[in-house]
């Protein structure tokens, strides 16, 4: 083995340990593969659930692509179901920073629609800037108080977070039905009980030309705020130490129950605009379809995302495509609407598994002597 | 060592003392027709760390027999050798007059060695009669309950704790808990039982319960026991014979009966005190208080005040050292003065003000702090060490635009410094601060607490586990901060650490202040038996003489 020597200035040149060569991964790439592994285990599986449903699956992937980016149509498509998944990700993801697993994002849609719907009947006359304004950012105060709920609960009741936050979703979508179904109902809605128009005139317009409307516009700007809050303000400092150590967070001074309330406010928000945006911009009252289930849908992209709001947007993209396939799935091979249902909770299912492999990858030794025992024999 | 070192306990009432306890000549194991257990030169290394250096122990048939030493003192590492869950590295082992190898925990359970360890390994949601048939070793595939429950019911009659098997454990008091683990290995047919701290999570009602229930078997079943624990008290109530050890050193056996309190105290401690103080810069005259506490209380995790009405108070250029058995507060003093848990009474005064360790107020008194297990207490593990040595100033002006925008070039430069002037070993300041070993991660958050200028420092057991040079590079750290002007709070269970570094120091026991005394006119026997928690409270009223400038002020 005297070739081994030839190697040696590579390690000599610099004191740290060669990382390219056995050793310990960096964070980031150490994500990117996990995320991108667990994205092929589940596309394999989806594969034996297509199989298994007596399709040919390379065909039904085919079929989802061209429903999802196929073309300009199924782009807009895309894009108009990702803009809420962009934001009720957000309503998981900010309080996971600070170690809560918040899954009371479709309460917070429900909610943060009914009040956006409210404030656009009060507003009807008035300028549409100005009615939109008010809608939307009632849409985040409901939200942002609905998830802080949960956030109070926890830090000073001891209540499981998950547990309340999942609850606090049925109770949202019983106050949506009990008002709709009554002091809240127009009369004109007879098939679909629904709450009083907010006025075509106030409706959020769409991007352009395309059928995207402004939601999509907040959810990115939304994320990358919060990208900036989480990972370059020392706000997002503090959510890392109360979500790291709290007992270290405590020792910094950091008032760690507020931290926490703060953490699900802001992520409740988000996830109350999201209602708020899906009646300004799309149904234009309130009623039942505001529970389509973006809020578990949400869940799943900030998983993928793995907590950080600027992966949210491709992710978010990437769900809404596929749900986006679903009609077009249905109509070119006869597969049940659930179809769409399976493939997010094969997806989910396995990120969740592929958690345990976080810090059990290694780079393989391409090498086996350029260790850092060359290091030191040198 | 150029430093002299003497012997602080020449009295001819210690000799006396002394005497007694000559150690029950380990160095010539017989094995006797009475001896259950013995264990001979068993050594133990870890790395750097000498666990145990040539130990042996004697316990003898149908007696109990406390294991009595500091933390670290490698009682713990003694039974798990002894259990087979290390193998030593030289040493043997009899039991009843066989040889046993310490192979593995099975091999010792098969030969009817049971342990109780200090934290409880029930299942909560199982019920009694379940967690007993668990823990069996034999566990066949199908179990018949019904018969299993009978048969346990008819041997509980014949012990000394009678529990209902249909209980969950979840509903047990923590006694209760305890008996059904000494239950467990009854049932399991132990000859010899060993408890790690069997009374640590026990009220005291409770413990008296359990242990004197132990010394029954041991006296009318022939039970061997071999207890490990730190509790003076508890020796002298319920052990036979016990064996001190001291930093993974043989200091000897003796009988209870031949021993007191303060002797037991001082073969823990050593009979030497070795004094080597620290070069420093002296100060005469009276010093301003910069830290003082009154009547300061704090409750521990079971809602009890293990903080008990402390006052005390730290001057400017003094380490004010708190001497004590583990476990007497101490933990939950570090606690409240870091901010990690609340007062349940008093006051915490900085500079004559009234300080809540608020951000706002640790800033503004530059009150830090190195708490003991850094990493569990100190640091985010899979931070960066870059962000975890920001902890102090994250939102300072310098390393934030608007105290708000991080500016992560400055805080790189700033811990590359650090990282160099406190010579920590990393690959960088990007690595994950738990990726760094027990006496870098200690430096590093050394150098976070005294990166900015520092004004009050507690500091806990701050060489805990290191090896000598990392102990050198942070005492000398502590000692220079304290010559440039910062009070010292300095907790510590190591005595030698308390002599060499404290200008002045306390022992505390039973979360009270029971002793106060200067390294250089320290007497071991008052220590020890302050230690022991024998005598007098110091008044809370009492000025000492540094902060009487500030109390008359």
């Amino acid at each position: 083995m005297t070739d081994q020597r030839k190697f040696n200035y590579r390690t000599l040149s610099s004191d740290e340990p060669d990382n390219l060569f056995g050793g310990a991964m960096p964070k980031a790439l150490e994500a990117v593969l996990i995320t991108a592994g667990a994205l092929l285990i589940s596309v394999l599986l989806v594969a034996v659930f297509f199989l298994s449903a007596g399709h040919q699956p390379v065909e039904v992937f085919h079929t989802i692509y061209r429903g999802a980016f196929g073309s300009w149509f199924s782009w807009q498509n895309t894009l108009v179901r990702a803009a809420p998944l962009l934001l009720t990700a957000l309503c998981t993801a900010i309080p996971a920073r600070a170690g809560l697993i918040v899954i009371g994002g479709e309460g917070a849609v429900v909610l943060g629609g009914l009040c956006a719907a409210v404030t656009g009947f009060q507003f009807l006359g008035a300028p549409p800037l100005l009615a939109m304004t008010a809608m939307l950012v009632s849409g985040c105060i409901a939200g942002g108080l609905w998830i802080g709920l949960s956030g109070f609960l926890r830090h000073y009741r001891g209540v499981n977070e998950t547990i309340s936050s999942l609850l606090l979703n049925y109770i949202a979508i019983a106050v949506l039905s009990f008002l709709v179904f009554g002091i809240l109902r127009d009369p004109a809605t007879l098939n679909k009980p629904s709450t009083h128009s907010i006025g075509a005139g106030n409706m959020l317009g769409t991007l352009g030309e395309s059928s995207v409307h402004w939601g999509f516009g907040f959810g990115i700007l939304f994320c990358v705020l919060l990208w900036f809050l989480c990972k370059r303000m020392t706000f997002g400092y503090e959510l890392a130490l109360v979500g790291g150590n709290p007992r270290a967070a405590r020792l910094a001074g950091i008032p760690v129950g507020r931290v926490i309330l703060v953490s699900c406010l802001l992520g409740g928000a988000a996830a109350g605009l999201a209602g708020a945006i899906e009646v300004v911009a799309v149904h234009g009252r309130a009623n039942a379809s505001l529970a389509a289930g973006y809020g578990y849908a949400g869940i799943l992209v900030a998983f993928l995302a793995r907590h950080n709001p600027l992966a949210i947007v491709p992710f978010a993209i990437l769900l809404g495509g596929i749900q986006a396939s679903g009609g077009l799935l249905q109509r070119a091979h006869d597969l049940p609407d659930a179809t769409v249902a399976v493939i997010q909770g094969l997806i989910f299912l396995v990120i969740l598994a592929s958690e345990m492999m976080y810090g059990k990858l290694r780079f393989p030794r391409l090498m086996p002597f350029r260790s850092n025992t060359t290091l030191k024999a040198t | 060592m150029n430093q002299s070192t003497y012997d602080t306990s020449l009295k001819p009432a210690h000799r006396a003392a002394n005497s007694k306890l000559s150690p029950s000549q380990a160095s010539t194991p017989i094995s006797t027709p009475e001896a259950v257990l013995e264990a001979w030169h068993i050594s133990k290394r870890f790395g750097e760390l000498q666990a145990l250096d040539d130990v042996s122990i004697r316990l003898r048939s149908g007696s109990v027999h406390a294991l009595l030493g500091e933390n670290g003192a490698g009682k713990s590492t003694l039974v798990k050798c002894i259990m087979g869950y290390y193998q030593p590295d030289s040493g043997q082992m009899t039991l009843a007059g066989k040889e046993h190898l310490m192979q593995n925990p099975r091999a010792a359970t098969r030969d009817g060695i049971g342990m109780v360890y200090q934290h409880f390994t029930l299942i909560d949601n199982m019920t009694v009669a379940e967690n007993i048939v668990v823990a069996r070793p034999d566990l066949p595939f199908a179990v018949d309950w019904t018969k299993e429950a009978t048969a346990i019911q008819a041997k509980m009659e014949h012990m000394p704790f009678q529990l209902d098997c249909q209980r969950k454990v979840s509903g047990l008091a923590t006694g209760e808990k305890q008996k059904l683990e000494i239950v467990k290995q009854l049932l399991l047919d132990t000859k010899v039982l060993i408890l790690d701290e069997p009374t640590s999570v026990l009220t005291p009602v409770e413990a008296d319960e359990v242990l004197g229930e132990i010394r029954k078997l041991a006296v009318e079943q022939g039970l061997s026991v071999l207890m490990i624990t730190h509790k003076f008290r508890e020796v002298m109530h319920y052990a036979d014979e016990v064996t001190v050890l001291r930093k993974g050193k043989l200091v000897g056996s003796v009988n209870v009966a031949d021993t007191c309190p303060e002797a037991l105290a001082e073969m823990m401690m050593g009979t030497r005190l070795e004094i080597r103080p620290q070069p420093r810069v002296e100060i005469t005259g009276a010093k301003p208080a910069k830290l003082s506490l009154h009547q300061v209380s704090v409750e521990n995790d079971q809602g009890l005040l293990a903080v008990n009405g402390i006052d005390l108070c730290v001057g400017e250029r003094e380490i004010l050292g708190i001497a004590g058995v583990s476990g007497n507060g101490q933990a939950e003093l570090v606690a409240a003065l870091s901010g990690q848990r609340s007062l349940a009474g008093g006051a915490i005064r900085v500079d004559g003000e009234q300080y809540v360790p608020t951000r706002k107020q640790i800033a503004k008194h530059r009150v830090y702090c190195l708490p003991e297990e850094p990493l569990r207490n100190a640091c985010v593990p899979e931070l960066s060490l870059a962000l975890n040595l920001s902890l102090r100033n994250y939102d300072s002006p310098e390393t934030a635009w608007f105290r708000k925008i991080m500016r992560f070039g400055v805080i790189r430069r700033r811990v590359k410094k650090l990282i160099e002037r406190f010579n920590i070993k990393t690959t960088g300041p990007n690595e994950p601060i738990g990726s760094l070993s027990g006496g870098n991660v200690q430096r590093a958050v050394l150098a976070r607490e005294l990166s900015e200028e520092v004004n009050v420092l507690v500091v806990a057991n701050p060489c805990f586990g290191l090896d000598f040079k990392a102990v050198r590079a942070i005492r000398n750290q502590i000692m220079e901060a304290r010559n440039k002007g910062a009070a010292v709070l300095l907790i510590s269970e190591d005595l030698d650490e308390i002599m060499e570094l404290s200008d002045r120091f306390l022992v505390i026991s039973k979360g009270k202040i029971l002793h106060e005394s200067r390294p250089l006119e320290a007497d071991i026997i008052e220590i020890g038996q302050a230690m022991a928690g024998q005598g007098q409270t110091m008044s809370s009223a009492k000025p000492t003489e540094e902060c009487a400038a500030w109390q008359s002020a």
